[in-house]
């Protein structure tokens, strides 16, 4: 199984290894077969588990996922019937899909442009200007990332709660009565509620990350382009954006993701959809097809259209932000 | 800015200061006020929020432990937490090792199989996993009658670990390739075995990686609440699917005092772990890049 190279003058460690047992087993043809199968079997062994792990619970799973689209099945009854492409035609004229569909759009469109620039901005002001006390907001802006989906989703049905909640008791207590709202119960405003949640969700991760890009920009260039007479506004136009581009690029990964995954999770605790799938996203309306519903194939349906569209969207954001990294 | 701000007048940087103060008082204040409104008596829930909690009303947590049964939740949590990081460490820092370190046929096939795993969202199968599960239990009806794979905390644990293999051997791997092959070498002189080697020599130098993966894995285990929901439909819950229980009763009910305490039961452990290390915490997901 192992296959043992000749020793290279390479300077990645993978091939220094090799010749290291090289080294150790020059001393005839025998021993180094012996060695190898040796290799071999300790290779399987310290493989195998995790790859048995990783094919029965991620593997198998994400197969299924594909081959049951083109199936009906109720989930538990032996009745199973291929039908080719037909769940997928039947989710075009599923009006509920093509809400949660818009509503899964809207709230990436949204949470990507408000949670992006405010937390490059946030991560400019604390990289550029020595705020005093940084470290503290750092923690901060921080501990959202580290509640759990449920938590916040709780937190935020405090704070949206329509008689005793944060924001309406507040307003009341301003005399502000006339802009109070059931944030949770309006069809207008229920998807900006949860974009709020998420973006209160994220800001500190992705600030942290674009602290740490803007961290690695030397202090020389800042102080150079001052000297030109660049304003704060323009260096951060000309030099700090540019000069972490590629962390930009990766981000917006996440942001596709997370308009996917965590849209679900908040979803599925803060309002369930409702009200009257107003706020319903595209995985909690797969969940609720797959699992609530028993139209197992239907929801694995929808499942590959959240895999392709996520996949498509990442791969043409990718594409269009494109460009030539700069060096510094 | 630095150099600028002196031709500035001073507004602009109390401008900002004012504006970054605010942020942090919108993330601080929601979390504030649930941990204060925990102490408070089912009549101070009404009229205004701003009122500070009168006295220390236990009682809520009383409830929250004993009759909403989230004490028994918070061992089933332990539990399952700990024993999903002993089930990925033990298998993926051997299979992370290997594939840093050994050249074997296949090796690319693995390596390229793991990352694309890194793209798969568990929310995509956690149905398809269920269903799996069922049928095992199907299957062994003779052997099981009540069932063992599905309501079984350890195999929640089996599959926290499994889901989250491709991740901690794409950091565990890159760790180990970071380490100069001369100790081994050294090591492989002294006549050390392939497996003494791995585990006496390797994994200490691995701290810091093996660390920071048990860091995230907790904080990810700890705090799923979807595979639970899915894999533990029966009595033993864990603490997440608990509050969402708590969470569900309270919007029929507005039984808001033992919902507050649930809440600061479940968030105690993370917050106190993430101001114990959160400098290292931060560190590791800028360094490493990782969706938390």
């Amino acid at each position: 199984m192992t296959t043992l190279s000749t020793p290279r003058q390479d300077s990645t460690n993978r091939t220094r290894k090799s010749a290291l047992r090289d080294g150790s087993s020059r001393s005839g043809g025998t021993r180094a077969t012996v060695r190898r199968r040796a290799d071999g079997r300790f290779v399987l062994a310290c493989l195998l588990p995790a790859l048995v792990l990783f094919i029965v619970f991620m593997i198998v799973p994400t197969v299924n996922v594909f081959r049951m689209s083109l199936y009906t099945w109720s989930g538990f009854s032996p009745d199973l019937r291929f039908v080719g492409l037909d769940n997928f035609s039947r989710l075009l004229d599923d009006e509920q899909f093509v809400r949660a569909f818009q509503n899964t759009v809207a709230l990436l469109i949204v949470v990507t442009v408000v949670t992006m620039g405010m937390a490059l901005f946030l991560a400019a002001i604390m990289t550029r200007q020595r705020l005093r006390g940084r470290n503290l907001y750092r923690f901060v802006l921080y501990i959202p990332n580290v509640l759990s989906v449920v938590v916040i989703a709780a937190i935020f049905s405090a704070v949206y709660d329509q008689e005793n909640g944060l924001l309406n008791g507040t307003l009341r207590l301003l005399s502000l009565d006339g802009l109070q709202q059931v944030w949770l119960g309006d069809q207008k405003i229920v998807l900006y509620s949860v974009a709020i949640a998420m973006v209160w969700q994220s800001l500190g991760y992705y600030m942290v990350l674009y602290m740490a890009g803007m961290a690695s920009i030397p202090e020389e260039l800042y102080e150079a382009s001052a000297l030109d007479g660049a304003s704060a506004t323009r260096q951060f136009f000309s030099l700090t954006l540019p000069l972490i581009w590629q962390s930009l690029r990766t981000t917006l990964t996440f942001f596709v993701m997370s308009a996917v995954n965590l849209s679900f999770v908040l979803v599925r605790a803060m309002t369930g959809g409702g009200p009257d799938g107003s706020s319903e996203v595209l995985l909690s309306y797969m969940y609720k097809q797959a699992y609530t519903n028993s139209s197992y194939g239907y929801g694995m349906a929808i499942g590959v259209v959240i895999f392709a569209f996520s996949f498509l969207v990442s791969l043409l954001v990718s594409r269009a932000t494109r460009r030539e990294p700069l060096q510094f | 800015m630095t150099l600028t701000s002196s031709s500035r007048p001073r507004t602009g940087r109390a401008l900002t200061y004012a504006l970054v103060v605010a942020l942090s008082l919108v993330i601080a204040v929601p979390v504030a006020w649930v941990l204060l409104a925990s102490l408070k008596g089912k009549s101070e829930f009404f009229g205004s929020p701003w009122t500070l909690p009168e006295g220390l009303h236990i009682q809520n947590y009383v409830d929250a432990f004993v009759t909403a049964h989230m004490g028994q939740y918070f061992l089933t949590s332990v539990f399952v937490t700990v024993l999903g990081l002993v089930f990925v460490l033990a298998v993926s820092v051997p299979a992370a090792y290997v594939i840093a370190r050994y050249e074997f046929r296949g090796r690319r096939l693995v390596e390229f199989a793991l990352l694309g795993g890194l793209f798969v969202n568990v929310n995509y199968i956690v149905v398809p996993i269920f269903l799996m599960l069922v049928d095992w239990d199907r299957a062994l009806i003779d052997v099981f009658p009540g069932g063992f794979f599905i309501d079984n905390p350890a195999v929640l644990s089996l599959v926290y670990a499994a889901t989250s293999i491709p991740f901690t051997i794409y950091l565990l791997t890159a760790y180990f390739r970071s380490i100069p092959v001369e100790y081994e070498e050294a090591a492989a002189l002294d006549g050390a075995s392939r497996l003494r080697i791995m585990t006496t020599v390797m994994l200490p130098m691995a701290r810091p990686a093996v660390t920071t993966v048990i860091l995230f894995n907790f904080l990810a285990y700890w705090n799923d609440f979807i595979i639970a929901l899915t894999l533990l439909p029966g009595e033993g819950k864990t603490l997440q699917v608990g509050l969402l229980n708590l969470f569900t009763a309270q919007k029929a009910a507005a039984d808001y005092g033992r919902l507050y305490a649930g809440m600061v039961i479940v968030i105690v452990p993370v917050f106190l772990l993430y101001a114990l290390i959160q400098r290292r915490l931060i560190e590791g997901m800028a360094s490493g890049g990782v969706k938390g």
